[in-house]
C-alpha cells in the first residue's frame, strides 16, 4: 500500500516533471550554453566564449535600454506603490457597497489588454490634441510632445502605467481589512494622533502586503514589454520617430533574438536580465527583511 | 471629532469619485472617439456627430471575426491545459506524502522566479525542432504541463479539504484518479476557476508569444491582430483612426464582460495571491 502510494504520487507529478525538465532546467541550460555561441538559427551555433558579453557590455544600445529600464522602475514603482496605497486608505474609509463599486472602478483598467492600452494612450497622450495636453491646457499649462519629443517619452510611459494599479489596491486594501479594528481604536483610546495610529498601528500590520506588492511590481517594471512595443516599434516608421527613446530591455532582447536572429547574444541579454532581476530582488528581501513587520516573529 | 463625520464621508465621497472618473474616463474617450468620424477624433466630448459606422467597417478592414475566434480558441485551450494539469500536479503535492516532496515543491517556487526572458530563445528552438513555429500550439501547449504559480494556488486550496473525506472514499475502493477526478476537482471548484479566468485573461493579453511564433495573418490572436492594425492605420501612410479605436473596444470588450461575470473570482484571487 505504502510502495503503490508513492508510485501515485509520481504518476501525479509527472506533468510537472516532463515540464521542469522540457520547459524549465532544458532551457535554462540551452539558455546559458547558447550565451557563448553565434547562432542564427540557419547554420550550426558556433562557440565563442564571452564575445556575446563583451558586446553587450560596448553595446550604446544595451547601455540605453538598461538606462531606460531602470529609470522608469525607479520612478514607476514608488509612484504606483504609493498611489496604490493611497486609493487602498481611501477605500478603508468608506464602508459597505461603496468600497466594493470604487474597488471595480480601479480595477477595470487591468482588464485591458496592455495593446490596447498602448493604442489608447497613443490618443491620450497625443501632444497636438491628446486628453492629457487638454487638460493642462485648463490650468494654463502647455503640454509637451509625450510621444514624439524623445525627452518626454518615458514620463509618458510612466503616466501611462499608472492607470493600471487596480491589483495594487486590491491586494492593499484586503490587507487593510484584515487589520484588527481593536488595536486602532486602542490606539486611539490612548490619544494617539490618526498620523500616529497609520505609522505604529496600521503600517506595520499591511508591511507584509507593501513589500509584497513593491516586490512584484518591480520584477514587472523591469519586463515591460507589450503596451512599449504597441506605441513605439513594430513598424520602421515607428521606430525612426522613437528612436532609442523608449527603448526598454525586453525589447531589445525581443529585436536582436526575433528579429535579427541573433540568438546568441540574446540569450546572453536574457541572463543579464536575470542576474539584475535576482540582484535586484534579494537586495530588496535583505531590506525588507529588516522593515518588514511579520506577525509570528512577533508573538 | 463625531460632529463633522458627515463632512468627512462626503469629502472622501467627492475624493473616490475623481479617482474613479480619472480611470473610467480613458474608457469613455475610447468608446466616444470610436464613435466621431476621423476628422473629429480629438475633438469634443460627446460621439457628435454620430458614427457607428466604424464598427461595421472594421470587420473589412482587418480579419478581425477570425482574430477574435483564435483568441478564444487560444484562450480556452490555454487555460483549460493550465487548470487540469496544474490540478493533477498540485493534488499529488497535496494528498500525498513521499521522498522528495520539499525538494519537488522547492522547484515549483523556483521556477516562479525565472524571468519568461530566459527560456524565450530556447523554447523557440524547442517548438522550431518539431516543426510547430508558426502554428497556434506553442501559445497554449507549454501549459500542459502545469503552471507553477496555479500549482501553488490550487495545493494551498486542497490542503484545505477536509482529509476524512479522501479517506471514506478510500475505504469504498475508490482509486487515487477517483479521488483526484470525483473528489478534488469538484472541491476545488472556486480555485479551478480563479486558474481559468487568470489565464484566460492571461492569454488574451499575451502580444510576445504570436509575435514571436506567428507569421499568417489568419492566425492571429487580438492582441497581434490589433497590433497590426496599428501598424497600418495609426502609424503606417493610410491613418483610419476610427478602425484602430473601433478595433480596440472589440479587443477589450469580452474581457470587460468576463471579468463582470466572475467578479467575486478576480477580486478573491488577486487578494490572496497578488496575480495582476
Amino acid at each position: 500500500m505504502r510502495a503503490g502510494e508513492t508510485r501515485w504520487a509520481y504518476v501525479f507529478l509527472i506533468p510537472w516533471i516532463v515540464g521542469l525538465v522540457v520547459f524549465q532546467a532544458g532551457p535554462m541550460i540551452a539558455s546559458a550554453a547558447l550565451s557563448f555561441t553565434d547562432y542564427d538559427l540557419i547554420g550550426a551555433p558556433e562557440f565563442v566564449g564571452v564575445k556575446n558579453y563583451a558586446m553587450m557590455a560596448a553595446d550604446p544600445k544595451v547601455a540605453r535600454a538598461v538606462g531606460n529600464t531602470l529609470l522608469y522602475t525607479v520612478v514607476h514603482v514608488p509612484l504606483s506603490c504609493l498611489l496604490a496605497l493611497g486609493l487602498a486608505l481611501l477605500l478603508n474609509k468608506v464602508t459597505g457597497r461603496a468600497a466594493g463599486v470604487f474597488r471595480t472602478i480601479f480595477y477595470l483598467p487591468s482588464m485591458t489588454p496592455y495593446v490596447a492600452v498602448g493604442v489608447l494612450f497613443l490618443f491620450l497622450l497625443n501632444g497636438q490634441a491628446g486628453l492629457l495636453n487638454e487638460v493642462l491646457a485648463v490650468f494654463g499649462v502647455d503640454g509637451p510632445q509625450w510621444t514624439t519629443d524623445p525627452d518626454w517619452m518615458l514620463p509618458g510611459i510612466v503616466i501611462m502605467s499608472l492607470w493600471n494599479l487596480g491589483a495594487s489596491t486590491i491586494v492593499l486594501f484586503a490587507a487593510l481589512r484584515n487589520v484588527p479594528r481593536e488595536l486602532t481604536e486602542a490606539a486611539m483610546i490612548d490619544g494617539a494622533s490618526s498620523r500616529q495610529r497609520f505609522r505604529n498601528v496600521t503600517l506595520p500590520l499591511i508591511s507584509a502586503a507593501l513589500f509584497f506588492v513593491v516586490v512584484v511590481d518591480t520584477i514587472a517594471a523591469l519586463q515591460m514589454f507589450d503596451q512599449v512595443y504597441t506605441m513605439y516599434f513594430g513598424t520602421a516608421q515607428a521606430q525612426q520617430t522613437s528612436g532609442d527613446a523608449a527603448l526598454f530591455y525586453v525589447v531589445y532582447l525581443f529585436q536582436q533574438g526575433f528579429q535579427f536572429l541573433n540568438m546568441g547574444y540574446a540569450s546572453a541579454l536574457a541572463w543579464l536580465l536575470f542576474a539584475v532581476i535576482a540582484v535586484i530582488t534579494f537586495i530588496q528581501v535583505r531590506v525588507g527583511n529588516r522593515l518588514v513587520h511579520y506577525e509570528d516573529a512577533a508573538s | 471629532m463625531t460632529t463633522d463625520r458627515p463632512t468627512r464621508r462626503l469629502f472622501l465621497m467627492i475624493l473616490l469619485a475623481g479617482a474613479s472618473a480619472i480611470f473610467l474616463y480613458p474608457f469613455v474617450w475610447l468608446v466616444f472617439a470610436s464613435l466621431r468620424p476621423r476628422d473629429r477624433t480629438f475633438a469634443g466630448q460627446w460621439p457628435i456627430p454620430f458614427r457607428p459606422q466604424s464598427y461595421l467597417e472594421v470587420w473589412e478592414a482587418a480579419p478581425m471575426l477570425t482574430w477574435l475566434i483564435n483568441s478564444v480558441v487560444v484562450g480556452v485551450a490555454a487555460a483549460l491545459a493550465v487548470t487540469v494539469s496544474s490540478a493533477f500536479v498540485a493534488f499529488g503535492f497535496a494528498y500525498f506524502r513521499f521522498p522528495g516532496r520539499n525538494l519537488m515543491f522547492a522547484s515549483v517556487l523556483g521556477t516562479m522566479m525565472l524571468p519568461a526572458a530566459v527560456t524565450l530563445v530556447p523554447t523557440y528552438l524547442i517548438w522550431n525542432s518539431v516543426g510547430l513555429t508558426g502554428t497556434q500550439v506553442p501559445l497554449w501547449a507549454g501549459n500542459l504541463f502545469g503552471s507553477a504559480f496555479y500549482i501553488f494556488l490550487l495545493r494551498q486550496f486542497m490542503l484545505g479539504l477536509p482529509r476524512y473525506v479522501f479517506e471514506a472514499a478510500r475505504v469504498d475502493g475508490a482509486s487515487y484518479l477517483g479521488l483526484f477526478w470525483r473528489i478534488a476537482v469538484p472541491l476545488s471548484r472556486p480555485a479551478l476557476i480563479i486558474a481559468f479566468i487568470f489565464e484566460l485573461k492571461a492569454s488574451w493579453f499575451d502580444l510576445m508569444k504570436p509575435l514571436i511564433y506567428l507569421q499568417n495573418t489568419e492566425l492571429f490572436t487580438l492582441p497581434r491582430g490589433l497590433k497590426a492594425v496599428v501598424d497600418r492605420f495609426y502609424q503606417g501612410g493610410d491613418p483610419k483612426w476610427e478602425i484602430v479605436l473601433a478595433a480596440s473596444v472589440v479587443t477589450t470588450l469580452p474581457l470587460i464582460v468576463i471579468f463582470f461575470l466572475g467578479q467575486r473570482y478576480f477580486l478573491q484571487g488577486i487578494a490572496t495571491t497578488g496575480r495582476r
